[in-house]
């Protein structure tokens, strides 16, 4: 669905050709150091960020090169794509209920009691639904990530886009959000997880690609990929802190 | 010879000593208001540095008969009582209206002019209103804090007219012309001078009362002022009063007359009775907590109108295009750069002749429009304090801009906002003095009349400061409540 897609920040060009498939109930991650170009990716699937050249199709909705679109062109992909961001981003002045509930009251023009009702068992599946009334700076670290999930889970979307999900948790949390994503990709979501946590891709990833010069360069099952890589760049992967701290 | 030559020598010498005495005795201050002009006292067009007008002469004789230089002070015409008891200058002279209360709490001198209080209307209105009788429910204009003012305060209950005080003697004729008020009750000096000026309007003969300028000092004076007496009645008696009145041209014959019953008569001359005799808080009261009402009712609605038009005027700056964004900045910087005073002027007088606004409206436009400039960069700087992954997230949750703005962005921001939009209503609710000078009565304008009249600014200025807290402490609390509940929430 992402066809070499060629993306620039200012006079830098960060993605050189980029290509991506996740298929549904598929959990693939996107590997690279910092800077290497995952968050542009992810951005730009997302329709937040423009690119150059090249196509993304989404659930059949194509975006086209160039600048963004204005959101009342971007309907359908909304309905499709999910984000999960890097920074917390819980409106904060809304309790955790309500942040879930507000896509589903507002955009998709739920009555409360069902949007409601939803946002409770969404809440419940990722073990945080005694949470629903506590505004998000009460939250600890995981709960919020799990609510953010929660989140952009209620519409619904095919796809779910994760932005670096693991780097504010710790090794215990992060075992548990993955068995959270595995159970989301086998009702037959497709997640697309941005991350230089080898465990964690190794751990929970069906597929693993690896970003560097703006280019895929290598790309297949984890073990495949993370064990007996003959990439420079990928074994530069395996060298930062996560990796080492396996021991 | 001899004699003669020594008599010569006593002469030259008394001559001398008078003369040094009065090289060196300080000069005579005395206070009046230039503003006011001509006749009074105006600046002399030939140098405006100094001043002219018929009581800068008599200045000038009561100074030289008490064989001393007369120095000028400029003083607001409403401040002369309370800076002649301050001492800032010996004797305040500037179309000062004898009264009983004035008498009771400064030094007073004889009157030296009798003037009459007429009634202006409007040409067409000639034969309709001939006094003040006939004005009953209609708007007659005059000086705060003059005899005309007190006596259309005192006339209200009886006849049911609406007076109006004005902080000039200009306006209440341009208004009478223009139809927002239908009479202009004040000295026929002043109105003389204002149907020569710019005309218009028309002076009924008769007149509605008679009163008397005078020269004010301070209480202690009152061996200063009964010197001053006595070189009042000798030019009186020698004319030279009569050649400045004439030179400046408001002699006639009723100052003729006066004149005679003055010499004629050693002690002061006697005084009506004010109508307003009381002058105890408890009879001010109700007056200043009706004018507290206007100054809330004023500051709400014009923050009501302030906070519509700021939101307004930030969201067309944060999402407007290029071609929205320039007038608006426009707009801020127009009104941010200039005086809130000279707006109302130009709101209320300077568009009258295209549109005529209430005053009441005026107020709340002028306050509003300007407030709506601060407000809107209040609004604008809290928008743009919402992280962008705010907004990110709104999008990819398929929220639209608009709802992004109403659901996610907005009461973000309001949070945000609310202590300095506290803080702007405080400084509205004080700001909101400023619109007397188009006639409108709030607190401030109502604590000065009353000050004016019972000649103190010490009870009516603390009255007035509890009203303020009364009404800005509540505020600033609530605010504080919801901070804490916005924040602890």
């Amino acid at each position: 669905m992402v066809r070499d897609v060629q993306a620039s920040r200012g006079a830098h060009q960060v993605l050189r050709g980029v290509s991506l498939d996740v298929a549904p109930g598929q959990i693939c991650a996107l590997m690279g150091t910092s800077g290497a170009g995952k968050t542009t990716m992810l951005r730009a699937i997302a329709a937040l960020g423009p690119f150059d050249s090249g196509s993304i199709v989404v659930d059949g909705f194509a975006l086209a090169p160039g600048q963004v679109p204005p959101e009342s062109k971007l309907r359908v992909l909304r309905r499709s794509v999910g984000m999960v961001f890097q920074a917390q981003s819980l409106f904060e002045h809304l309790s955790v209920i309500d942040n879930v509930t507000l896509a589903l009251i507002h955009a998709l023009r739920w009555t409360r009691e069902r949007a409601e009702a939803e946002a409770l068992a969404l809440l419940a599946t990722l073990g945080v639904a005694h949470r629903a009334s506590a505004l998000p700076r009460q939250l600890s670290g995981g709960e919020a990530q799990r609510v953010a999930i929660a989140r952009a889970l209620a519409p619904d979307p095919t796809l779910l886009l994760l932005d670096e999900p693991t780097s504010a948790l710790d090794p215990a949390r992060r075992g548990s959000l993955g068995e959270v994503l595995r159970a989301l990709a086998a009702e037959g979501h497709g997640l697309l997880i941005s991350t230089h946590d080898v465990d964690f891709a190794e751990g929970f990833a069906d597929r693993v690609a690896v970003l560097a010069g703006g280019v895929v360069v290598e790309e297949g099952p984890p073990r495949e990929v993370l064990s007996n890589s003959a990439h420079a760049d990928t074994r530069a992967l395996l060298r930062s802190p996560s990796a080492e701290a396996r021991g | 010879m001899t004699r003669w030559r020594i008599a010569t020598i006593v002469t030259v010498l008394a001559a001398a000593a008078c003369a040094r005495t009065g090289a060196s005795r300080p000069p005579l201050r005395w206070g009046g208001d230039a503003e006011g002009g001509a006749p009074f006292v105006e600046a002399d067009p030939a140098d405006p540095s100094r001043v002219r007008g018929f009581d800068v002469e008599i200045a000038g004789l009561i100074a030289h008969g008490l064989h001393r230089e007369p120095v000028f002070v400029q003083v607001a015409w409403s401040s002369i009582e309370a800076s002649v008891e301050r001492g800032d200058f010996a004797i305040g002279m500037s179309g000062v209206e004898d009264r009983l209360e004035l008498r009771a709490r400064h030094a007073v001198t004889i009157p030296y002019f009798e003037f009459r209080e007429v009634l202006a209307v409007r040409p067409a209105d000639s034969s309709r209103f001939r006094t003040l009788d006939d004005l009953a429910l209609h708007r007659v204009a005059t000086l705060g804090g003059t005899g005309a003012y007190e006596r259309l305060l005192a006339e209200q209950p009886r006849i049911g007219l609406v007076p109006i005080s004005y902080d000039d003697d200009v306006h209440p004729y341009s208004d009478l012309v223009s139809g927002r008020v239908d009479a202009v009750l004040l000295d026929n000096i002043i109105a003389d001078r204002s149907l020569r000026r710019s005309g218009g309007f028309y002076i009924q003969p008769a007149p509605v009362a008679t009163g008397h300028y005078v020269g004010v000092l301070a209480l202690r004076d009152s061996a200063l002022r009964d010197s001053v007496n006595v070189i009042l009645r000798a030019r009186m008696r020698d004319g030279s009063l009569e050649k400045i009145f004439r030179a400046w041209n408001v002699w006639d014959d009723s100052q003729a007359g006066y004149f005679a019953r003055a010499l004629a008569d050693t002690s002061t001359t006697r005084l009506a009775a004010s109508a307003h005799a009381d002058r105890s808080v408890r009879a001010y009261l109700p007056a200043l907590l009706r004018a507290a009402v206007v100054t809330l009712v004023l500051s709400c609605l014009s923050m009501l109108l302030a906070v519509a038009l700021g939101i307004g005027l930030a969201a067309g700056r944060v999402y407007g295009s290029r071609i929205v964004r320039a007038p608006l900045a426009i707009y801020v910087e127009l009104i941010r750069g200039t005086p809130v005073l000279l707006q109302l002027f130009v709101l209320y007088y300077g568009l009258s002749e295209f549109i005529r606004l209430p005053a009441f409206l005026a107020a709340v436009l002028g306050l509003g429009l300007n407030y709506a400039a601060y407000e809107s960069e209040i609004y604008r700087a809290a928008l743009q304090a919402i992280p962008r992954s705010q907004l990110e997230a709104g999008r990819t949750l398929g929220l639209s801009e608009a709802q992004i703005l109403r659901l996610v962005r907005g009461p973000q921001a309001l949070r945000l906002a609310l202590a300095p939009m506290t803080n702007d209503f405080v400084a509205l609710l004080k700001d909101s003095s400023l619109v007397s000078v188009i006639t409108v009565v709030e607190l401030t304008k109502q604590t000065a009349i009353y000050a004016t009249n019972v000649g103190s600014w010490l009870v009516p200025g603390i009255l007035c400061a509890a009203i303020y807290l009364a009404m800005s402490l509540p505020l600033s609390r609530l605010a504080r409540r919801l901070e804490q509940r916005w924040s602890a929430a």
